[in-house]
């Protein structure tokens, strides 16, 4: 089972999370930007924040053959924060990254005014950077949010098709499965979705624009429960090729849209000597 | 390397025109190098040159790049790796010998050095690397060897490696083998050559 996670905070895990993931089928990744529990008081800590999503993390990943890529935004409960706004500005120069592959997670958290202005620029910069938008629906007052958000995505003019509606469940599928958009759901052990909950969905709407991700973080999360997912979908009577559609065609063909999606093997033996000379640092040693 | 022979490597790059207009515009409007600098990957792709060994076409396209600025090389350099992801870093560190700008780069290779990439560490040891002072440069080898960076990609090692690094690279040998943990063949090859005659005979030690 080869598995793309298109949601997960790598940011929050151990590298034995990696290897556990690589183990369990997972060959490639996106690290949306998002908030990091303790709140950020200045652009400088996005920035240190945004390179590492550019740097470190794919490195870390390399070592494990996992193929990290990022989305880069302001994010919504951040927006609200004066001291936090000019990251929008900042944001152009990494949207030119080789390694962003969407503007993201952009949306709602509150349903502010700043939020409202904070989502509708970073639209705006997607279709400027011809990159697709991760868009998080919130957790509170969520069918609401989920109408909202598809305002304001249709107001932007993008096309639905390059934009992901993350986080829905069985009430705002519905809200979204016409729309033209892309609908992400997040398996959580407790929250969220489950694996169960998410084959009947699957069951019911088909498989098309269809996004299953682990969206594990720094709470209670499993970056395995995309497998699990597979493996529920299995059980049901769904077939092996349904499960590659679902945990991998459909997440390439998603973020495929960016242009920027590389997903060759990782070579970090480059230039500098024969392959894999020096692929296996103090990471993988877990230091000398 | 010259910017001459990476200009020659680099034809035949699956978008040459893309990189002729990028280095036109640059030695005309020098900012706009901040905009050619990362798209330089997905444009010439990312390939090792079989004309030009050891580099990589993005690595090569962004070198040129740099090199092809009408002055201001050290600052343009600073703000490009500052701003890079890591491929973008790597070239800069890459370019800093093809650049006019004696030693004003150093801090870019302390940058470099203090990270856990190996790609970058290894970059950094190239031949700009001769403006290190010899400390921070034998820190450098030391941390190679303790990552498993091939030595191969230290310039002049045999000419700078001195006792001062042999000690040091004993004591990584010693505690390598008291926890049953081998050396790299590379560095038991330079303990060697550096102990050779001082009557330290470190393969006898090791067994």
């Amino acid at each position: 089972m080869r598995i793309f996670d298109p949601h997960i905070h790598m940011t929050s895990r151990t590298t034995d999370d990696y290897e556990r993931m690589a183990a369990a089928g997972v060959r490639a990744l996106v690290e949306p930007a998002f908030w990091l529990g303790q709140p950020r008081t200045s652009p400088a800590s996005f920035t240190d924040y945004f390179d590492s999503l550019v740097g470190w993390e794919p490195f870390r990943a390399g070592q494990f053959g996992i193929r990290h890529h990022a989305t880069i935004a302001l994010n919504p409960k951040e927006a609200n924060d004066p001291r936090c706004r000019p990251v929008l500005d900042l944001l152009p120069r990494y949207l030119d990254k080789d390694g962003v592959v969407a503007v993201g997670e952009i949306g709602y958290d509150s349903m502010t005014p700043e939020e409202d202005e904070a989502f509708a620029a970073q639209l705006a910069l997607a279709v400027a950077h011809d990159l697709p938008a991760l868009v998080h629906t919130p957790h509170r007052d969520k069918a609401r949010g989920v109408e909202r958000s598809l305002a304001v995505v249709r107001e932007s003019g993008i096309d639905p098709g390059r934009v992901v509606l993350d986080h829905l469940n069985e009430v705002t599928v519905k809200l979204a499965r016409d729309t033209g958009c892309w609908l992400g759901f997040s398996i959580y052990p407790d929250t969220k979705m489950s694996p169960p909950r998410m084959v009947e969905i699957l069951r019911e709407h088909g498989t098309e624009r269809m996004l299953v991700n682990s969206a594990a973080d720094w709470g209670r999360s499993d970056p395995l429960l995309t497998r699990a997912t597979g493996e529920a979908m299995l059980m049901a009577g769904f077939s092996d090729d349904d499960v590659d559609r679902v945990l991998w065609r459909n997440p390439v063909e998603f973020y495929g849209q960016s242009g920027r999606l590389d997903l060759a093997e990782p070579d970090l033996a480059d230039a500098d000597g024969p392959a894999g000379t020096f692929a296996g640092n103090s990471i993988l040693r877990g230091g000398s | 390397m010259t910017p001459e022979h990476l200009r020659t490597a680099l034809r035949g790059v699956p978008d040459p025109d893309w990189l002729d207009t990028a280095l036109r515009q640059v030695a005309d409007e020098p900012a706009t190098i901040t905009r050619f600098f990362p798209a330089a990957g997905r444009r010439c792709g990312r390939a090792a040159l079989p004309d030009a060994p050891g580099w990589t076409a993005d690595e090569a396209a962004r070198a040129l790049l740099l090199a092809t600025l009408p002055g201001d090389h050290a600052r343009y350099a600073d703000t490009l790796y500052r701003q890079g992801d890591a491929a973008e870093k790597r070239a800069v560190l890459k370019a800093l010998p093809l650049l006019p700008i004696g030693p004003d780069a150093v801090p870019l290779l302390h940058d470099a050095i203090r990270t856990n990439d190996t790609r970058l560490l290894a970059a950094a040891l190239g031949p700009y690397a001769r403006h290190l002072d010899a400390a921070a440069w034998r820190q450098a080898v030391l941390k190679c060897v303790f990552t498993g960076v091939p030595l191969a990609v230290v310039a002049d090692l045999d000419a700078r490696a001195d006792g001062e690094l042999a000690a040091m690279l004993t004591g990584l040998a010693d505690e390598r083998h008291a926890a049953g943990r081998t050396m790299p063949a590379d560095a038991t090859d330079l303990l060697d050559r550096l102990t050779a005659g001082s009557g330290r005979p470190t393969a006898a030690r090791e067994a």
